[in-house]
C-alpha cells in the first residue's frame, strides 16, 4: 500500500551551507493494509525523520514515496490535503502536540473546518463522539477540556481519535507511547492493535525493541539514517544478523558487555575499507554499490533482509 | 488519606492531576460560549485598565466640545492657577493659553499618533517577523537584511530630512497625519525582531505539524495557530509601539519638526520646559501631559497583563 523506494534526506550545513549531512539514505521498506512495521533505532538514527518524510513536513532529498500505485513524493499544495485524507500521524509528545490556549478538542474542529466543511453540525459530534469512544475515552470527560487538563495518554488517545475522522489508511505514530505511563501505554497499544485489525497500516517508529517485537508484524532497524537489518519480527528477533542488531538485541536485558567494545566492533568494517556506509561487505556478492540500481541490502533468508558488515568467517579471512 | 497520598505525590501528579482538576473545570465550561468575556469581567487589571482608557478617550471626544476655547489663544490671564472658572481648569500658561483645551487637543493627537503611528509600526513589525521566522531560509535571511537597514537608519535624523525637505515642497503633508505615518514606517525593526524570534521557537512544535496534516497552510497556520500563542505579546508589543509612538511624535515637535499648527501633549510638555514652568513653579503646565501620556501607557501595560491572564487558559483563576 505504501512503498518508500530509496529515500534520502540532505541538510545543507555550515557557513553557506557549505558541507552535506546525510540524515537519510536509501531507506526503502512497504507497509501493507493491517500490517504493523515498526521502524526502530537509537536517537539521532533518523527514524522521526523518515516518519516525516511520509507525512510530507519534511521534503524528501531523493527517492519517492508511493501510496496505492501513486508517487506522493511530487504532490503539491491543495492535493496534499488530499492526501493527508489518508496518511496521519501522532507524534511523541502529547502535550506539545496541542496549541496550549485552544481547548483539546479543537484538533477536531480543525479536521470539519478543512475537510468536513458542509457536514452539519450535529452529524459532526456524533462522528467525533463516536471516534472518541472508539479509543475508549469518555466523550463527557474529554471534550470541551484544555490540553492541561488531561493526561498525556487521553491526548494521544484523542490524537488517534482525530486520524480516525478521516479515511485513513496509514497511520505514522513516532514513539506514540514514550511519555506515557505504563498503566496508559498498554491501553493505547492495544488500541493500535484494534486499528490494524481494521486494515489500517501503522509505522511504528520507537527505540524500544520489546514494543516493536510486541506489537509489529515487520521490523526494520536504522542506524545513521541506513536500514542495518529489516524482515518479519520473528525473524529479525529470532535470528539477528547484523552486529549492531545483535548488540540492540543482547543489550535489551542485560548489558555483559561494555558499550567500547561494541562500539569499536561496529566501526571495524567501515574503517576497515572506506567509502561506502551501507553495502560495504555485501554478504552475497561481496561488492560495493556502485550505482542506484544496486540493492542496498543484501537478502539473507526468506522476508530478512540485512545491511553491510562484513561476516565473522570474511574479516578472519581478510586479516588472515 | 492525605497524609499518605502527599509523598507519592510527584511520582504520581501526571495520573491524579486531571482528575483534581474536572470538578473545578465544570462550572465554568457551561458558559463556553462567553468565556472570554466572562473572564474578562473578572479580571480587576483589565477592567481598571479599560476604564482609564475609556475616561482618557472620552476626555480627547468631549474635551473640546466641553472647552471649546481654542488651545493656541494667548488670551487669558498669564500664569494663572487652575480654578473652577471656565477655561482655567487646569491653568494658563505663560502666555495667556488654555492648559485644559491643551490638553484636550492634544490628548486627541497623541492618541491619532499613537494608534496610527503604533498601529502602521506593528502592522509592519508583525507582517515581517512572522513571515521572516515562519518560513526561514532565504526569506528570513533577506528580510532580516531589510530589518537590520532599518534598525542602524538613525530615526530621527532621517525624519528631520524628510520633514525639512517636505516643509519646502509639501507643506500640507507637515500635519498629524504624515507624522504619524513617519513614524510608522521607522519604528517597527525591533518588532520585527522579537516577533521573528518567537515565531521560530514556535513554528517547529508539534502542533504546527498537526495543524499541517489538518490541512492548514502557510498564512492560516501563522494567524490561527502562532499568533494566538503571543498575543498578549504582540499586545505588549502594540503598546510598546504606541508609546514609542507618542514620544517619538514629542521629539520631532520638541525640534520644530512637528505639526505646524495644532497641539499634543509632547509639544505641551516641551513648551513647559523650555519656558521654565519648571522654575516659575508652574506645574500645571507639565503634570497634565504628562500624567496624561503616563496614564494612557500605565493603562495599557495593566491591560495587557489582564488580557494575558484572560487569553492565557493556563493563568486563569478557576
Amino acid at each position: 500500500m505504501l512503498s518508500l523506494n530509496r529515500i534520502s534526506k540532505n541538510y545543507k550545513i555550515g557557513t553557506f551551507g557549505g558541507k552535506d549531512f546525510t540524515a537519510v539514505r536509501d531507506v526503502s521498506f512497504e507497509l501493507a493494509e493491517g500490517e504493523v512495521v515498526s521502524l526502530i533505532g537509537e536517537s539521532g538514527s533518523g527514524k522521526t525523520t523518515v516518519g516525516k518524510m511520509i507525512l510530507k513536513l519534511i521534503d524528501i532529498s531523493s527517492g519517492s514515496i508511493v501510496l496505492d500505485g501513486v508517487d506522493v513524493s511530487t504532490v503539491k499544495g491543495k492535493d496534499v490535503k488530499g492526501y493527508y485524507r489518508q496518511v496521519q500521524g501522532v507524534f511523541q509528545d502529547p502535550f506539545s502536540s496541542y496549541n496550549p490556549i485552544f481547548k483539546a478538542d479543537r484538533v477536531f474542529s480543525l479536521i470539519r473546518v478543512e475537510y468536513f466543511p458542509e457536514m452539519a453540525r450535529s452529524e459532526w459530534d456524533d462522528k467525533v463522539e463516536a471516534a472518541v469512544r472508539a479509543v475508549t475515552l469518555d466523550p463527557g470527560q474529554v471534550l470541551n477540556k484544555y490540553p492541561h487538563q488531561l493526561s498525556g495518554g487521553q491526548l494521544q488517545r484523542l490524537l488517534v481519535a482525530r486520524a480516525l475522522l478521516l479515511d485513513l489508511k496509514v497511520l505514522v505514530a513516532d514513539e506514540i507511547i514514550s511519555m506515557l505511563d505504563a498503566s496508559t501505554r498498554i491501553d493505547v497499544l492495544n488500541l493500535l492493535a484494534d486499528l490494524k485489525s481494521r486494515g489500517m497500516g501503522i509505522l511504528f517508529i520507537t527505540h524500544d525493541l520489546s514494543l516493536g517485537n510486541y506489537i509489529s508484524e515487520k521490523t526494520v532497524i536504522l542506524r545513521h539514517g541506513v536500514i542495518v537489518e529489516m524482515g518479519a519480527t520473528e525473524k529479525v528477533f529470532g535470528n539477528p544478523t547484523h552486529p549492531y542488531t545483535r548488540m540492540l538485541i543482547s543489550s535489551v536485558p542485560q548489558l555483559h558487555k561494555k558499550w567500547a567494545q561494541i562500539e569499536s566492533e561496529l566501526a571495524a568494517p567501515i574503517a576497515g575499507r572506506g567509502g561506502c556506509l551501507f553495502h560495504e561487505a555485501y554478504p552475497l556478492a561481496g561488492r560495493t554499490a556502485d550505482s542506484k540500481d544496486d540493492p542496498t541490502l543484501a537478502k539473507i533468508e526468506d522476508n530478512h533482509f540485512v545491511g553491510c558488515f562484513e561476516l565473522e568467517s570474511e574479516k578472519t579471512a581478510r586479516v588472515a | 488519606m492525605t497524609s499518605v497520598n502527599l509523598p507519592s505525590d510527584s511520582a504520581g501528579n501526571t495520573v491524579t492531576a486531571p482528575e483534581t482538576q474536572t470538578d473545578a473545570v465544570a462550572a465554568p465550561s457551561k458558559k463556553s460560549q462567553h468565556e472570554v468575556l466572562y473572564f474578562a469581567l473578572r479580571s480587576k487589571k483589565f477592567i481598571f485598565a479599560v476604564a482609564v482608557l475609556g475616561f482618557l478617550v472620552l476626555l480627547a471626544i468631549f474635551g473640546p466640545i466641553i472647552d471649546s476655547n481654542d488651545p493656541l489663544a494667548q488670551t487669558l490671564g498669564v500664569n494663572t492657577p487652575p480654578s473652577t472658572d471656565p477655561g482655567y481648569w487646569f491653568g494658563t500658561t505663560t502666555f495667556g493659553e488654555d492648559v485644559f483645551a491643551q490638553f484636550v487637543n492634544g490628548l486627541r493627537a497623541t492618541f491619532f499618533v499613537g494608534l496610527l503611528g503604533g498601529g502602521i509600526a506593528s502592522l509592519i513589525g508583525m507582517s515581517i517577523g512572522f513571515i521572516a521566522g515562519y518560513k526561514g531560509g532565504w526569506v528570513d535571511e533577506l528580510l532580516n537584511m531589510v530589518t537590520n537597514v532599518f534598525l542602524v537608519i538613525p530615526t530621527l535624523a532621517l525624519l528631520l530630512v524628510i520633514s525639512s525637505y517636505l516643509q519646502r515642497s509639501w507643506p500640507e503633508a507637515r500635519g498629524v497625519f504624515f507624522e504619524s505615518i513617519f513614524v510608522g514606517v521607522t519604528a517597527w525593526p525591533w518588532a520585527a525582531r522579537a516577533i521573528r524570534a518567537q515565531t521560530f521557537s514556535l513554528r517547529s512544535r508539534d502542533f504546527i505539524d498537526l495543524a499541517k496534516l489538518s490541512g492548514r497552510r502557510g498564512l492560516k497556520i501563522i494567524v490561527f495557530e502562532i499568533a494566538p500563542n503571543m498575543s498578549s505579546y504582540l499586545m505588549l508589543t502594540f503598546i510598546l509601539l504606541f508609546g514609542n509612538a507618542i514620544l517619538i511624535a514629542a521629539s520631532l515637535d520638541f525640534i520644530g519638526l512637528g505639526p505646524t499648527s495644532g497641539m499634543s501633549l509632547g509639544l505641551m510638555m516641551f513648551n513647559a520646559v523650555s519656558w521654565a514652568a519648571l522654575l516659575l513653579g508652574t506645574w500645571w503646565w507639565f503634570v497634565p501631559p504628562g500624567l496624561g501620556i503616563m496614564a494612557t501607557v500605565g493603562a495599557l501595560y495593566v491591560m495587557n497583563v489582564g488580557l494575558d491572564e484572560i487569553f492565557n487558559p493556563k493563568l486563569r483563576e478557576l
